[in-house]
């Protein structure tokens, strides 16, 4: 489906949530659901976005709202999806949304889960790549070398951040053999909303992890949420693909990288890396193209 | 058209009138974003080439286009300035807010 933003809805199904000014987070959600429409039931756990949008006596999701505990996602949406199956509500789409740590840490089994029983639904991660509504914590979708409270730096060196390069969702849920599985970033919210169109109209569980920079716990200033997402794609430290079908597609595959500093040096996160910490990142990004091209290839 | 403050909110005076849980209405939004901003963005609807980047990016949904020029419902834009930055003609300029 080709998008064309003057053929979008203007009627906004999120409105009025207390995120941060400049969040990521809901530039997905909002584009999201206009794809998806007003039938959509949603299901978002403990994070950023589910305190943001239901402060008593405040709800800013115009479409219905389910909050589940921390892990659930995926086992609520499985619900919601059984339940709309028997009742024989054939317009109604069922969304989980939860971020990169109620998603690859805690939220995991239950969406291997969903994905093995391949209950129709769509879940989407929005990774702003660590625990923040908590204050910053690492999660494992957190990139190598980047601070936060529980990766700590110290002066002597001896603490530079994280140490371990992140999980890879997008092996994780297509290994699943799921119907559909993308990630995207919301600075390309054309193939994002793409991706989201292709999921509403196939049967099963559906997934798509969306990198959606974070202000406030990356350390940069509110309007340049779009630009670093953009970096993030130009440098190779994310990537935009698809699974489906048993074939993985690249949306984009940069032919030369933008250097990782211009996007690593300006963000509060990765301020304390040297010459020699961007090398070991380009090391890994290339280790991780090499995979991913051979995958697509094949 | 935006949602908007709903201005006849009351709060509940007993359990009966709770909002919440199954069967709560969906979207009541009981206080505005306003206050939050330091800068607010003015579009130079001459410059405007109605690209819609701000539109897509804006991550409050406050930029309407439904009339024959972009509007901004400052009730709930922010003043994060991502409109501004992505406008590709420089039509968005951020103001301080005065107050
Ligand atoms: C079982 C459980 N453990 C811990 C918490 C506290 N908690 C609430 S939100 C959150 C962080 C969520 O991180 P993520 O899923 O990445 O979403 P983000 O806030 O970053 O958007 C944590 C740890 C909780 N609500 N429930
Ligand atoms: S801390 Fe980050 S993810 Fe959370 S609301 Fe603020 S900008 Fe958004
Ligand atoms: S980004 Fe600029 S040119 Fe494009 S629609 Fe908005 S104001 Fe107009
Ligand atoms: S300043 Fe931010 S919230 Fe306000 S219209 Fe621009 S992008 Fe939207
Ligand atoms: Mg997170």
């Amino acid at each position: 489906m080709a998008i064309n933003y003057k053929d979008l809805s203007d009627e906004e199904l999120l409105y009025g949530a207390k995120t941060c000014p400049g969040c990521g987070a809901p530039i997905a959600v909002r584009l999201a659901l206009k794809i998806l429409g007003a039938r959509t039931f949603v299901c978002v756990t403990a994070s950023c976005l589910g305190a943001t949008t239901t402060v008593y006596p405040q709800t800013s999701f115009f479409v219905n709202n389910a909050i589940a505990a921390f892990p659930a996602t995926a086992s609520t949406i499985a619900g919601m999806s059984a339940a709309v199956e028997m009742q024989g509500l054939e317009d109604v789409t069922i969304l989980g949304i939860a971020g990169d740590g109620g998603t690859a840490d805690i939220g995991l089994q239950a969406l291997s889960g969903l994905c093995e029983r391949n209950d129709n639904v769509i879940f989407i991660c929005y990774d702003n790549e660590a625990y923040m509504n908590t204050g910053i914590q690492r999660s494992s979708a957190t990139p190598y070398g980047a601070w936060t409270t529980t990766s700590p730096v110290n002066e002597t060196g001896t603490a530079k951040g994280e140490t371990r390069i992140r999980k890879n969702l997008f092996d994780i849920v297509s290994a699943h053999r799921v119907p559909y599985c993308a990630t995207a970033s919301t600075s390309y919210p054309r193939d994002f909303m793409e991706k989201i169109a292709k999921a509403k109209n196939l049967k099963g569980t559906k997934f798509v992890h969306v990198h959606a920079p974070c202000p406030t716990g990356w350390g940069y200033p509110s309007e340049k949420t779009i630009e670093y997402g953009r970096l993030a794609v130009e440098t190779g430290l994310w990537y935009l693909a698809e699974y489906e079908n048993g074939k993985v597609t690249l949306n984009l595959a940069p032919k030369v990288f933008k250097p990782v500093e211009s996007y690593l040096a300006p963000q509060r996160r990765f301020r304390h890396l040297k010459e020699e910490d961007f090398k070991v990142i380009e090391k890994q990004r290339d280790e991780e193209w090499a995979l991913l091209k051979a995958k697509a290839a094949s | 058209m935006k949602p908007h403050l709903n201005k006849d909110f009351r709060f509940p005076t007993n359990e009966r009138e709770m909002l919440f849980g199954s069967g709560g209405d969906t979207g009541n939004l009981t206080a505005v974003n306003s206050g939050w901003r330091t800068f607010r963005p003015v579009i130079d609807h001459g410059k405007c080439i109605r690209c819609l980047f701000c539109w897509t990016y804006c991550p409050d949904g406050v930029i309407g286009k439904e009339d024959t020029e972009l509007t901004i419902d400052y009730d709930y834009c922010k003043g994060c300035g991502i409109c501004a930055n992505e406008c590709p003609k420089q039509a968005i300029s951020m103001i301080k807010e005065e107050k």
